[in-house]
Parts: C-alpha cells; sequence; structure tokens
C-alpha cells in the first residue's frame, strides 16, 4: 500500500512542478476567467436582477462563483491534457511499464490537477471580499475548502477521462468546446434556472455541475441562493467525482501504452 | 519474489511462439526462443522485422496476441507487476520528462520503483556519475545533449537494479562518437551489474557485441547464435558480380563452372571456399559481361542473405 502511494506522491509533485516551470500555463489557466468576470460582470450587470433574491446582489458578486468554477476547469483541462503530451513526448510510457496499478498512475495525475485547480482558485476567491464575498467563520472556510475540492477533483478526474481517451491535443480542443464549455454555461453560472425557456431549464436540472455550483454558492453566501439544497448538491458532486474517477481508471487500464 | 527457486527457469527470457497482428498484418509470426541469464542478445532486425513488436510485448507495453513470454518466470501478462520490477526499460523514443532535470527525473523513476529517501538519493548520485553526468544531475534535460540524455535514459533504466535489461534501438539519432560512448558505459555497467541484456538494433555493427544475435524477419526468427558461428556457417568467401543480366549470367556460372550462384536484388552471389581461386576463372569466362566484382569475407548480411533471400536493407521501405 506504501508503495502505491508512494507512485501517487510522486507524479502528484512532478503535476505541481511541471505546472509552475510553465509560467504560461499559471497564467492561461486564471486570467481569461477573471477576464470573462470583469467585461460580462460589468456589461451585464446593470441589466441584470438575480432571480427572487432581494435587492442588492450585484452580477458581479452573482457571476463570482460561476468564475471559480470556469477557472476550476481551465485549470483542470490544462494539466490533464498533459497527458496526452506525456504520451507523446514519451514520459508516459516509463511509468506504464513500472510496476505502479493504473488507478495509482491516474490518481497522482488527478490530485496534481486538483491541488493545482484550489491553489489557482485560491488566488480568484482573494477577491471575494471585493464583491462582498466572505466565508463567515473559519468552520465556513473549510466547508468552502471541502467544496472546492470535490468540484476540481470532480473536473480533474472528468478532464482525465477524456485524456486519457483521446491520441491528440486537438481533440481535446474540439471536447472542451462542444462538451465541457456548454457543461459550464447551463449551470447556474452565467445565468440562472429560473425564467429560462422549459427545455434550457430540464437541460440545467440534469446537468451535474448544476449541483456543484450551488454548492459552492451556498457555501459562499449562505442565504438567499436559489436552485438545489446544500446535501443534495454535495452528494451529486461527490459522486460524479468517484464517478469520474472510475471512468478515467477504467479509460486508463483498457488504453494499451500508446 | 523466488524467481530463481527450485523447478522455475533458469532462462532470464522465455518466449513460446509469440504471435501479434496489427489488422491484416503479421508482425509476430511464432517466435520461440530462450535467453540465458547473463547473456548479451541483440535482437537484430530491419524495419518492420517485428522486433519492435516483441520488445514491446516482453516490456508489458503491449499485449501478445498468441503464445507466451516469461521474464524471470513471471509471464508478462498474468504476473505483470512481477516481470516489470524484474526489467528496466530503456525506450527507443525519449522517456525522459525534458522539464525536469536529470535527478529528479531519476528520483520519480525511484519511487515508482518503491525506492525513496537517502537510499534513492545514493542511487541516484552513483548511477549519475556512473554515466559521467554528476555535474549534470540538476541540468534540465532539455538543456543536455542527445548523447547525454540517453546515458539519463539508461541510467533511468538501471535505478532499481533490474535483472533484465530491455533497450529498444538505444543509440538511434546519435552520431557516431556518442554512440560508442554509449556502449561503452553500458559495457562497463553490465560487468559489474551481471544483468541480462536483451537489445534490439537495426545496425549489424552493433549485433556483432553481442553473445548471440537473434536474426530476425517478416515476424519470424530466421537465425540464432553467437555473431562468429553465424558467419562462420556460410563457410570461405562470399563473391558478388555486377551485372547487365543475371540470370543468364548466374545460369551460365552454374554450368560452366558447376558451383552455386543465385540471383540477389539484380547481382549474382555466389558462396563457396577459397573463393580468390574462383575470380580470376570468373573473369576469363565472363569477363564481358560482368561490370563489377567483389569478393569478401560473410557478414551478418550474407547470413540474412542466405536465410531470406533479400538483403537486410532492402525491407527498410516498409
Amino acid at each position: 500500500m506504501s508503495s502505491f502511494f508512494l507512485a501517487v506522491g510522486t507524479l502528484w509533485q512532478r503535476e505541481l512542478v511541471r505546472f509552475y516551470r510553465q509560467p504560461s500555463r499559471v497564467v492561461g489557466a486564471l486570467a481569461p476567467p477573471v477576464l470573462f468576470w470583469l467585461l460580462i460582470g460589468s456589461g451585464l450587470g446593470p441589466s441584470f436582477r438575480v432571480p427572487g433574491a432581494t435587492t442588492g446582489t450585484s452580477y458581479l458578486a452573482w457571476f463570482f462563483p460561476g468564475v471559480v468554477i470556469l477557472i476550476l476547469l481551465f485549470t483542470a483541462i490544462f494539466s490533464e491534457i498533459s497527458i496526452i503530451e506525456d504520451r507523446r513526448e514519451g514520459f508516459l510510457q516509463g511509468v506504464l511499464v513500472a510496476p505502479v496499478p493504473r488507478a495509482a498512475v491516474v490518481l497522482g495525475k488527478v490530485l496534481g490537477g486538483t491541488t493545482l485547480a484550489m491553489l489557482q482558485s485560491a488566488l480568484f476567491l482573494a477577491l471575494g471580499p471585493a464583491v462582498g464575498l466572505t466565508p463567515s467563520s473559519p468552520g465556513a472556510l473549510l466547508v468552502l475548502a471541502a467544496v472546492l475540492f470535490l468540484l476540481a477533483f470532480a473536473l480533474t478526474a472528468l478532464a482525465a477521462a477524456i485524456a486519457w481517451w483521446l491520441d491528440s491535443t486537438q481533440g481535446f480542443h474540439a471536447i472542451m468546446n462542444l462538451f465541457l464549455v456548454p457543461m459550464w454555461l447551463l449551470a447556474g453560472t452565467l445565468f440562472p434556472a429560473e425564467g429560462t425557456p422549459g427545455w434550457l431549464g430540464a437541460v440545467m436540472r440534469v446537468n451535474p455541475l448544476t449541483y456543484g455550483v450551488a454548492a459552492l454558492r451556498r457555501s459562499l453566501a449562505p442565504e438567499g441562493t436559489a436552485g438545489p439544497g446544500f446535501a443534495v448538491s454535495l452528494w451529486v458532486t461527490g459522486a460524479c467525482a468517484a464517478l469520474a474517477f472510475g471512468l478515467a481508471t477504467l479509460v486508463a487500464s483498457r488504453r494499451p501504452t500508446r | 519474489m523466488h524467481a530463481d527457486g527450485p523447478g522455475l527457469s533458469p532462462e532470464a527470457v522465455r518466449l513460446r511462439d509469440l504471435r501479434h497482428r496489427f489488422g491484416e498484418r503479421e508482425a509476430l509470426a511464432g517466435i520461440t526462443l530462450d535467453v540465458p541469464a547473463g547473456e548479451l542478445l541483440a535482437l537484430l532486425g530491419p524495419n518492420g522485422s517485428g522486433k519492435t513488436t516483441l520488445f514491446r510485448i516482453l516490456s508489458t507495453s503491449l499485449l501478445p496476441g498468441a503464445g507466451s513470454a516469461t521474464v524471470f518466470g513471471a509471464d508478462v501478462v498474468r504476473d505483470s507487476a512481477r516481470a516489470r520490477r524484474a526489467m528496466g526499460v530503456v525506450f527507443q523514443a525519449p522517456s525522459l520528462d525534458r522539464k525536469l532535470t536529470a535527478a529528479e527525473n531519476l528520483r520519480h523513476q525511484g519511487r515508482l520503483y518503491g525506492l525513496r529517501g537517502r537510499a534513492l538519493e545514493e542511487r541516484i548520485a552513483t548511477a549519475l556519475g556512473r554515466m559521467g553526468l554528476a555535474d549534470r544531475a540538476g541540468e534540465r534535460v532539455e538543456r543536455l545533449s542527445g548523447g547525454m540524455a540517453r546515458r539519463v535514459e539508461l541510467a533511468k533504466g538501471l535505478l532499481h537494479r533490474p535483472r533484465l535489461l530491455l533497450l529498444d534501438e538505444p543509440t538511434s539519432g546519435l552520431d557516431p562518437a556518442a554512440r560508442r560512448e554509449f556502449w561503452t558505459y553500458f559495457d562497463a555497467l553490465r560487468r559489474e551489474s551481471g544483468a541480462t541484456a536483451v537489445v534490439t538494433t537495426h545496425l549489424m555493427e552493433e549485433a556483432d557485441r553481442a553473445d548471440r544475435i537473434a536474426l530476425m524477419d517478416e515476424g519470424r526468427l530466421v537465425a540464432l547464435g553467437p555473431p562468429a558461428a553465424l558467419t562462420a556457417e556460410i563457410g570461405g568467401d562470399v563473391i558478388t558480380l555486377e551485372t547487365g543480366r543475371p540470370e543468364e549470367l548466374a545460369a551460365a556460372i552454374a554450368a560452366r563452372l558447376g558451383c552455386q550462384a543465385a540471383v540477389v536484388e539484380r547481382a549474382v552471389r555466389i558462396e563457396i571456399p577459397r573463393g580468390h581461386e574462383l575470380v580470376p576463372r570468373l573473369m576469363e569466362a565472363f569477363g564481358d559481361d560482368i561490370r563489377g566484382l567483389v569478393l569478401g569475407k560473410p557478414t551478418l548480411d550474407d547470413v540474412f542473405v542466405r536465410r531470406t533471400g533479400h538483403h537486410f536493407h532492402a525491407g527498410d521501405a516498409s
């Protein structure tokens, strides 16, 4: 068992070292979401009213958790796309002939991406007080960290499953644009489910990320939030994290080395 | 953990009717081969001969279509974890993380094989030192020369002190000087560790260094033996004649001089003891038809020609 976690730990460490040795990745995963937040937030703000909310909730504040999710998603993608690069550049072939179970390889990669996503989003969350979003107590901060971990793990594991399955980074970008970004858009991040046409509302209700967003919203601002409750949101997010990890491990085990 | 225990094979590698297909193409058409512990075996063959497929199956990178392969008694499919621990693998394509330093690459490798702490650090220092890279430990791999990077690969493959070293075209992409240097380090390491080694190569001069050569063509084992024994089986000399009409010339030589003459890739080829005695007779009888004549001692290429009917590099296009 200890050799299992030794392998997980060393692959986790490599993810972190590599990420921060390539500063463009740090900026690439953080800058676009922040820019979206400022531009979309400022542009839509005047004409946007949060449904059912008391007056005074600004769009910048309402959009804030959605941007956190986008940072998690982008970091997850940027970190797990390296599985494809590792395969092309050759590092992966050495890992795959080492006496290490595939689950350890996947877990090391996913925990690396999860850690990076949490660190990147923490940078952005430090801006929270500017729009009135501050965890009220150390306990609330712990809850927030736990929710972030679950979300980051689920998104990273999903990105890992896709990356193990694909052969090219171009393919990954296509999936990102056709699947991952719409999934983010329709999770109550940019606009709430309330008041959308029926079919769109239905899609948003079955989108598991909707529950992740709700969990994050509630851990940032416990009161006055519409959408799914906290407990059910945590359960759905946790189940998705486990499912995505299982899927990634399955894809990695089925796949021949190249 | 008792690979040497009673009742188990003393062979480092044991292949039994190993087969593999890629779609229609038969990459391995039934290979049976034993490699005794301590041997250096070269898998020599042109591109497409199946040697890399064999390497990938042995290294557990590819599941065989049929047949079995064991490494110190551990089946590479059913008991892959044990087989993997017994092996150190050096791939043809680089397997180093170029963003990491040489030492960091080795550290990750060591931990994947269950090594840690001070023992690991000592091994890294020793391994890099043996490769003449002690002063480059902290250098990122992307800043090392091709020859140095290959030596880091070798250090990486050897770090957990495997009993079997598997190398796939380890010197490809290196210039002749770096290639010689690589083999010098390799020889020193093998002398010290006594490890068995299986090396694939398409370079005959590299295969010549091995204890035995397994000559491969089109997924088959066409010859197996020590380099000297393989060339000795030809016996005598090889005469190659360049001519415009090879078929006619070969037939005429057989008829008039009574010796076996074969046509191989538009040239006439004669295997004969005391070849120098035949040369004047050939020139006298067929001087007008002969554009060029080469008299030589048999090489591995001649062995290959005798077993397959074509030259070694004829298969390169595939």
